[in-house]
């Protein structure tokens, strides 16, 4: 077979295998080196629920995803050129991934009879089973060659068998001409105190690029050119980091400490888990012993002066509900981050949805409006969390910033910014007064009241959960209780003045506007490149600022003919929009399925929707 | 600056029922405030009263001093948050039987397990009074209210022993009307550091008239009950003829005078002992087999959780490489296009 070098602008690759495989470290590490080496790369891991699931079944495969280009790359792309799969489950789950011209590579030592039977095959030939025999498939005894490899290295038959990971991460290596310093510099790191690990995790890594430059199997290795980025430093930042490293950010900006209630549930652990990681930069951590706890934790946080935080994911934010009315009624600063998952109830924990729109818009009692904003993209999560603590700070009210598992999750190439590129927080904080202190008293533009915390001489007043007038006395009166609820409302509808106006993408008007939100940016922005490319009159109007919406929406809708509203949840923000600006009509584009879109689907709704 | 009693008092009209327990405990708290303020060199703006909900939890409005009414259960963890944020607060939390022990109980026995430099003062008075009569979680068995038509067919908790279940390092008992025990106990439980609980059992004139009564009227009083000091013999009884000692694994109260029995085999109170063999027992005392113990029972130094926070930010920043925004933005992986 003839070698070729193929030239291209983008390559997706999946790596699968069972979940105790190393595969989330395998995909990492790939994406890593491909970042180091200049490319736009986009990250999607889709791994179990269960942490050890029986081995060799379909629930315990563990998948990541990595699109690389040249280009811009905004998705961890739909279908994979080429399938990494390390046991027969991972392929049955993930086949239906592989474009028709996809290579697949195999650990033909898993292909046995067990591991088939396991796998749930009816047969011994699992290609044809499948239906994909006219792929190029390349069998390779992975586990075998492994031992082999290692065979001298004196290490234990488990922990050579571990390594096979890094013999497939080898080969991919070479299919795809990346750098190797990356993942040696980092099992160098990992490996610190056995260094004989090192030793032999960097034998098998070469071998295994050495063993793909030997086997004619290999037709083709792509070369895949860096990406023309804007000079400066970059680094590779998850959502939920970046979502860490915003708040953080906001504490600095704002001076005040951070402190960070939280209780553990996934898909937003990790943000919890980075912030107990800067103790150092004043971040104060307390792992609770319930969701209501981190929220509580959190208003009495505030209350004492501190920039408060609580992370969740949907079930644990149903729980926070109440509170949510208390620091909506005492009017004091609070991030609420929800980083969505599949439901409801515990639904499908691991996977992506944006179902708790609703929730955050509407699930208290009485009449409390909270303002929502949603992040677009993992480093986007830096802006959001950042801009959520600077409203909250100084509008004096909670904000709910939303993510997603899938944006939290994965991985994009971020310019590194300066702390000087962001503006001040200046929440308004008072040290004292002349007369008694009027708790509720309003600033006439923003209607944010003034943040007295505990300590300050002469300031002394009580908050609560009972509604009161702004002097700070209880009151019932039921004319002060209707001025109240307009206040706070008017309060949230005034952010609106300082959120930026909402722009478009692509046309900025014509036939028909693509309108979506949070962590679909990057499937409805490819999408619309698409459709551009193919002629189509189509603008994109993504929204970060859910509630209030931009002042200028209206003005947007009315210079398309046609709105569709793509989502993934059955049409939470498009009923949202319905009643926020009912002169238009709205069409939609839903999935609920517990995974990203697909963009060549967007495309294809869009088309429809445009031929009617 | 010396303080009294009126510089607590807010503007604010007290609304609870004449004849309530929680008066009582409200005059005890404000006057023993100046002599708190006095030992600890506390300033007022530096107290916090927290609540959650129930009658009991009005008491912040009633303070002049900073206040958070909060949500039902949830002031354990209000109060959490406001000591963590500012470790130079005084903190008070103020909650009842329903507050702490039902609806709370997890951040309640959670903050105890911390250790969190907080004060909890507990209004035990073993009904839902602002619901208007439902049993609590320390109802007695066999209780009849609005929900319990037909009486209680739960066991109630005893307060003392969750807490000492929970490792809790301060532990305190009090009746409503003894005002001057009481302010002796707040004034220690503030100089405690760690989480400290005090039981105010509390009358509730409307809904569980008497629930006290068997051992708190004024004429049994001392001889139903025993008011527990560090140090001295465990003597109670209107003639101060009653003790306690130890006959195998159980207390026995005896005579003084009576079987050979001298004052010298009476138990001296160790508040101070870790161990909490002595003290599960004091707290688990019943009328009419034992005198109900009073006072400070339990008072253990350890470890505050404020304390630990604060050696370990100390710790980290110390040897932290990274001391600004700028420089963790940079950390780590990085790469430089050009």
């Amino acid at each position: 077979m003839q070698h070729k070098v193929i030239d291209t602008d983008e390559v997706v690759i999946r790596f699968s295998g069972d979940s105790g495989d190393g595969m989330q470290l395998t995909g990492t590490l790939f994406a890593d080196a491909s970042a180091l080496y200049g490319n736009e790369i986009s990250t999607f891991p889709d791994y179990p629920a269960e942490i050890r699931a029986p081995q060799g079944t379909i629930s315990g495969v563990s998948g990541f995803q990595v699109h690389i280009g040249s280009g811009e790359v905004k998705t961890p792309g739909d279908y994979c050129d080429v399938l990494v799969a390390m046991n027969p489950a991972a392929l049955k789950a993930n086949a239906k991934w592989a474009k028709p011209t996809a290579t697949i590579i195999l650990d033909t030592d898993n292909f046995d009879e067990k591991g088939l039977a396991k796998a749930g095959f009816k047969t011994d030939n699992p290609f044809t089973e499948l239906k994909i025999d006219d792929r190029n498939l390349i069998l390779s005894p992975i586990t075998t060659l492994t031992k082999e490899s290692l065979k001298d290295s004196g290490l234990d038959n488990k922990s050579i068998i571990r390594s096979k990971n890094m013999f497939v991460l080898g080969m991919c290596y070479y299919m795809f001409n990346r750098p190797m310093e990356y993942t040696e510099a980092y099992l160098k790191r990992k490996f610190k105190k056995k260094p004989q690990l090192i030793d032999a995790n960097i034998k098998v890594l070469r071998d295994g690029a050495n063993y793909a430059a030997n086997i004619q199997a290999i037709p083709n290795t792509y070369k895949i050119d860096p990406a023309p980025a804007v000079p400066g430093l970059y680094r590779n930042i998850s959502g939920n980091q970046a979502t860490a490293w915003g708040l953080l950010a906001a504490s600095e900006k704002s001076g005040r400490p951070l402190f960070c209630g939280s209780y553990p549930i996934t898909p937003a652990t990790n943000i919890l888990e980075e912030l107990a990681i800067h103790k150092y930069l004043g971040a104060k951590t307390l792992q609770c012993e319930d969701e209501i706890s981190g929220i509580c934790t959190a208003i009495g946080a505030a209350y004492a002066g501190n920039f408060a935080v609580t992370t969740t994911s949907g079930p644990g934010f149903s729980l926070k509900s109440e509170a949510l009315g208390l620091a909506t009624m005492t009017e004091l600063p609070l991030v609420i981050v929800d980083v969505q998952r599949s439901g409801p109830s515990t639904g499908i924990p691991t996977k992506t949805e944006q179902t708790d729109l609703n929730q955050a818009l509407y699930g208290r009692n009485g009449e409390c409006p909270i303002a929502v904003i949603a992040a677009h993209s993992p480093s986007n999560c830096f802006d959001a969390a950042f801009y959520a603590g600077k409203y909250a700070m100084e509008h004096m009210m909670p904000v709910i910033l939303l993510t997603e598992g899938f944006i939290a999750n994965g991985t994009e190439p971020w310019k590194i910014p300066s702390m000087s590129d962001y503006p001040a927080i200046n929440p308004p904080i008072i040290d004292k007064c002349d007369g008694p202190f009027k708790p509720f008293e309003r600033d006439p533009e923003t209607y944010a009241r003034k943040w007295a915390f505990p300590g300050k001489v002469g300031l002394e007043h009580r908050v609560g959960g009972l509604e009161k007038s702004p002097n700070g006395a209880i009151s019932n009166d039921p004319i002060v209780h209707e001025q109240m609820v307009a206040r706070r409302a008017e309060k949230v509808k005034r952010l609106a003045n300082y959120i930026p106006e909402q722009n478009v993408l692509g046309d900025q008007e014509g036939e028909m506007l693509i309108v979506s939100w949070g962590g679909t940016f990057g499937h409805t922005y490819t999408a619309l490149k698409q459709l551009k490319k193919e002629g189509f009159n189509v603008g994109l109007a993504h929204f970060d600022f859910i509630f209030p919406l931009p002042k200028n929406t209206a003005e947007v809708f009315s210079k398309f003919k046609k709105i569709i509203v793509c989502e993934l949840n059955s049409g939470q923000f498009a009923n949202y929009l319905r009643a926020m600006h009912p002169d238009f009509k709205y069409m939609q584009y839903n999935k609920v399925q517990g995974q990203p879109f697909i963009v060549q689907d967007v495309v294809a709704a869009v088309k429809a929707a445009y031929e009617k | 600056m010396k303080y009294t009693a009126q510089d607590f008092k807010s503007d604010q009209e007290v609304k609870w029922c004449p004849g309530c327990g929680d008066h009582a405990v409200l005059a005890a708290v404000q006057r023993a405030l100046p002599e708190v303020c006095e030992a600890l060199n506390y300033s007022r703006e530096r107290l916090v009263f927290v609540s959650g909900i129930g009658c009991s939890s009005r008491f912040p409005y009633y303070m002049n001093t900073y206040g958070f009414h909060g949500i039902h259960g949830r002031a354990a963890a209000l109060a959490t948050g406001i000591k963590v944020a500012n470790p130079t607060l005084s903190v008070w939390q103020m909650t009842g039987d329903g507050d702490s022990l039902a609806i709370g109980g997890n951040h309640f026995i959670h903050a105890i397990r911390r250790n969190i430099d907080i004060n909890i003062i507990l209004f035990n008075n073993r009904i839902y009074g602002l619901t208007k009569g439902q049993y609590s979680p320390t109802s007695k068995l066999g209780m009849i209210t609005k929900t319990s038509p037909y009486g209680t067919v739960e066991h109630p908790f005893n307060p003392g022993a969750l807490v000492l279940g929970a490792r809790g390092t301060f532990f305190a008992r009090g009746i409503d009307n003894d005002i001057n025990l009481n302010k002796e106990i707040f004034v220690a439980s503030a100089k405690h550091d760690g989480t400290s609980v005090t039981e105010m059992l509390v009358n509730c004139v409307i809904f569980n008239d008497g629930s006290h009564k068997e051992f708190s009227d004024k004429e049994v009083k001392e001889d139903r009950t025993i008011v527990l000091r560090h140090g001295e013999p465990m003597i109670f009884g209107k003639n101060r003829d009653k003790g306690l000692i130890l006959v195998g694994r159980r207390l026995k109260v005896v005579k003084i005078g009576e079987g050979g029995i001298t004052e010298k085999d009476i138990l001296v109170h160790d508040a101070h002992s870790d161990d909490i063999g002595i003290h599960s027992m004091l707290v688990d005392m019943k009328y009419p087999e034992y005198p109900v113990a009073l006072g400070v029972i339990r008072d253990v130094a350890d470890k505050t959780y404020d304390d630990n926070v604060r050696d370990q930010v100390i710790d980290v920043t110390e040897h932290a490489m990274i001391h600004s925004m700028d420089e963790l933005l940079k950390s780590g992986s990085t790469w430089e296009v050009k």
